[in-house]
């Protein structure tokens, strides 16, 4: 997809500045700018301890940070009280890396928790969003009743999956959607989201590791690396960078293998 | 953006949300249910009712027109979908023009017929029958368990002793500081204070007969045989066996007793041994300081409140107390430090996957260890008496 269509098409839904994040005096992020467009499939990649999870707690308001703005839908973070910052959480859904499914509720609670919360429903019609979230996911509606733990590793990222989609957001956050799962499953979870991804219209900020689910499902990649964003674009671009890691990594063994066969 | 999607936006954010309505038309050919205004989960129950609502088609053509929707989401469509299936299921034929892709999409995402989900039905006099049966045969099958792992913390003793080079003393020496040392303030204290009331009410009821020094006597017997005991059993029970739960519980939870294992380590060894030995060395010093703290607090309160002067408490202690009736605490000790230390660890061991398991196993493991302790306490009564000790 060409970059430059996209983003001049497309607005920026997630915009952050000149971000810097830390704990004690070591800096994770450091002057990190980045732009999620609407529509798009983000992948972010990254050597481990290059601040990828830490930039998507950040994004969400998990970590605080130390330096820069964040601008999403529009609105900087720091301006907006705590009902309007609520009005926005209720706009994305987040699937965290071990899914952190509720374990004391079954899997139908825990998609209906935040519907339970925010929205005034009947019982039988949250039964049947429930069962229709499951299915989306492409779990069986008997999944519902199950409690976390009595489920799969796949079954609990998709369980996950079915709650962060639980109030129809516009962004959804991956935390390594894929790791965990056999080649297979990771394939169907990538086929997954482009699908809820065109059904939904959402907006996916995907933190990744693989590179299967990067020349598949991404629409765009970033890479990060000494705190800072080493190099965007689609594949190709990545591909063709002369960094030393973005090349081992784009061009080594394993992403021969991945991508050529793709 | 499409416009559904900024309508949505302006809903979840607080702003208005444009009432839906689903206007009824009748021409020639048939009905047009007409469609307007967001059909979101905001307005969920609005939906649900306006849907209900809608005359019998009477066997007629049906038009569901939805151009006239500002928002759409997979509420909006569930609704729909259940409008189509209940007009069709009534006899007479749906069409749904100029439906745009991205309802289409949501449309086809929707399974109008789900399975029923199997429910179970409940009668209250068979539950009640279910759960006593279950509770009797859980309380038979806590016994032979309890019996079995200390079989098997035996098995673990004998052959620590049989390799003492095996035996983890660091782990042993760590827990008798968490167990014993850091207990010793909380317990001193609480016994201090329960021997200055059982002071003060005996003192009270002795005055009547004018025999206030004999309250030596009774504070003597009491926290020597039973009080310093019970109170520490309780308090570690509460403080320690709670913390052996939860450590082991957690250890399970994150599969690292399985890790263990898989290491050829035997986490009774590793894990509980040290736990219930340091449980073991520190109640029967812990029940002494117990009591010490215990027999003070009453002096205390006995001489000033009820003017027995040390020298009369310590000299009618001395005639009545003798030997055995400390040890008698002391003796009982070990025993209730085995009670706690073996309850604790199956409740931790028994842990499955969720935080509420752990939450459950730990309260669990607190109510057993306490009523066990006091049965155990009343076996041991019985049991002095019956030899006269």
């Amino acid at each position: 997809m060409n970059q430059n269509l996209l983003s001049s098409r497309s607005e920026t839904i997630i915009e952050v500045r000149d971000l810097a994040v830390g704990f004690g005096d070591r800096l994770i992020n450091d002057g990190l700018s980045l732009d999620v467009y609407r529509g798009e499939i983000l992948g972010v990649v990254g050597a481990s301890g290059t601040g990828k999870s830490v930039l998507m707690r950040t994004i969400v308001g998990l970590i605080p940070k130390k330096r820069g703005t964040i601008k999403i839908f529009g609105q900087d973070t720091d301006e907006l009280n705590d009902s309007e910052l609520q009005a926005i959480e209720k706009r994305w859904g987040i699937l965290f890396q071990q899914g952190a499914l509720f374990s004391s509720l079954t899997v139908k609670q825990n998609i209906q928790l935040a519907m339970r919360e925010y929205l005034d429903l009947s019982e039988a019609m949250m039964d049947d969003l429930a069962i229709m979230k499951l299915e989306m996911v492409g779990l069986k509606p008997d999944a519902g009743e199950k409690l976390p733990s009595e489920l799969s590793g796949g079954m609990i990222k998709r369980a996950a999956l079915a709650r962060a989609l639980s109030l129809d957001p516009e962004i959804v956050f991956l935390d390594e959607p894929t790791s965990g799962l056999d080649p297979i499953g990771a394939g169907e979870f990538d086929e997954l989201t482009s699908t809820l991804q065109k059904t939904l219209g959402l907006t996916v900020f995907m933190v990744t590791h693989d590179l299967d689910s990067l020349g598949t499902t991404c629409d765009r990649i970033v890479a990060l690396g000494e705190g800072k964003v080493l190099a965007s674009g689609d594949m190709d671009a990545m591909r063709q960078s002369t960094h030393p890691w973005l090349n081992a990594y784009f061009n080594g063994p394993r992403a021969h293998r991945a991508l050529g066969s793709a | 953006m499409p416009p559904q999607r900024k309508a949505f936006d302006t809903a979840l954010s607080g702003k208005t949300a444009e009432r839906p309505e689903l206007l009824v038309e009748k021409n020639t050919q048939g009905l047009i249910l007409r469609a307007t205004g967001a059909w979101t989960m905001l307005n969920g129950r609005t939906l649900e009712t306006l849907v209900s609502q809608i005359p019998p088609s009477a066997g007629r053509h049906v038009i569901i027109d939805l151009k006239g929707i500002t928002a759409f989401d997979t509420l909006g469509a569930l609704v729909v979908a259940r409008l189509r299936s209940a007009v069709e299921n009534s006899g007479s034929p749906v069409t749904l023009p100029d439906v745009t892709s991205s309802q289409k999409a949501l449309l086809a995402e929707v399974n109008t017929k789900p399975p029923e989900v199997k429910t179970h039905r409940h009668f209250a006099a068979t539950d009640v029958a279910v759960d006593v049966g279950k509770g009797i045969v859980a309380f038979g099958r806590d016994i032979i368990g309890g019996v079995g792992f200390l079989g098997g913390l035996m098995v673990a003793l004998g052959n620590v002793l049989s390799h003492p080079s095996r035996f983890r003393w660091p782990a042993l020496i760590k827990q008798i500081e968490a167990f014993g040392f850091r207990s010793v303030p909380i317990i001193c204290l609480i016994s201090f204070l329960v021997g200055g009331i059982i002071a003060q009410q005996s003192v009270f009821q002795l005055r009547t007969f004018g025999t206030t020094a004999f309250v030596a006597d009774l504070l003597g017997v009491l926290v020597l045989r039973e009080l310093g005991l019970l109170l520490t059993a309780i308090m570690i029970a509460g403080r320690s066996g709670s913390a052996i739960t939860a450590e082991i519980g957690s250890m399970k939870m994150r599969e690292e007793i399985d890790a263990l294992r898989t290491m050829g380590l035997d986490p009774m060894e590793v894990l509980i041994l040290p736990r219930v030995l340091a449980l073991v060395i520190c109640l029967p010093i812990l029940t002494f300081l117990a009591s010490m703290s215990g027999l003070l607090g009453g002096g205390i309160v006995a001489w000033v409140y009820g003017d027995v002067s040390p020298d009369v408490f310590l000299s009618r202690l001395q005639n009545s107390i003798g030997l055995n009736t400390f040890l008698v605490g002391m003796y009982k000790a070990p025993v209730m430090a085995l009670v706690i230390g073996i309850i604790a660890s199956i409740e931790g061991m028994a842990v499955k996957g969720s935080a509420e398991s752990l939450g459950r196993q730990t309260t669990s493991s607190v109510v057993k260890s306490i009523f066990m302790v006091i049965v155990v306490d009343g076996l041991f009564a019985m049991f002095f008496a019956s030899i006269n000790y």
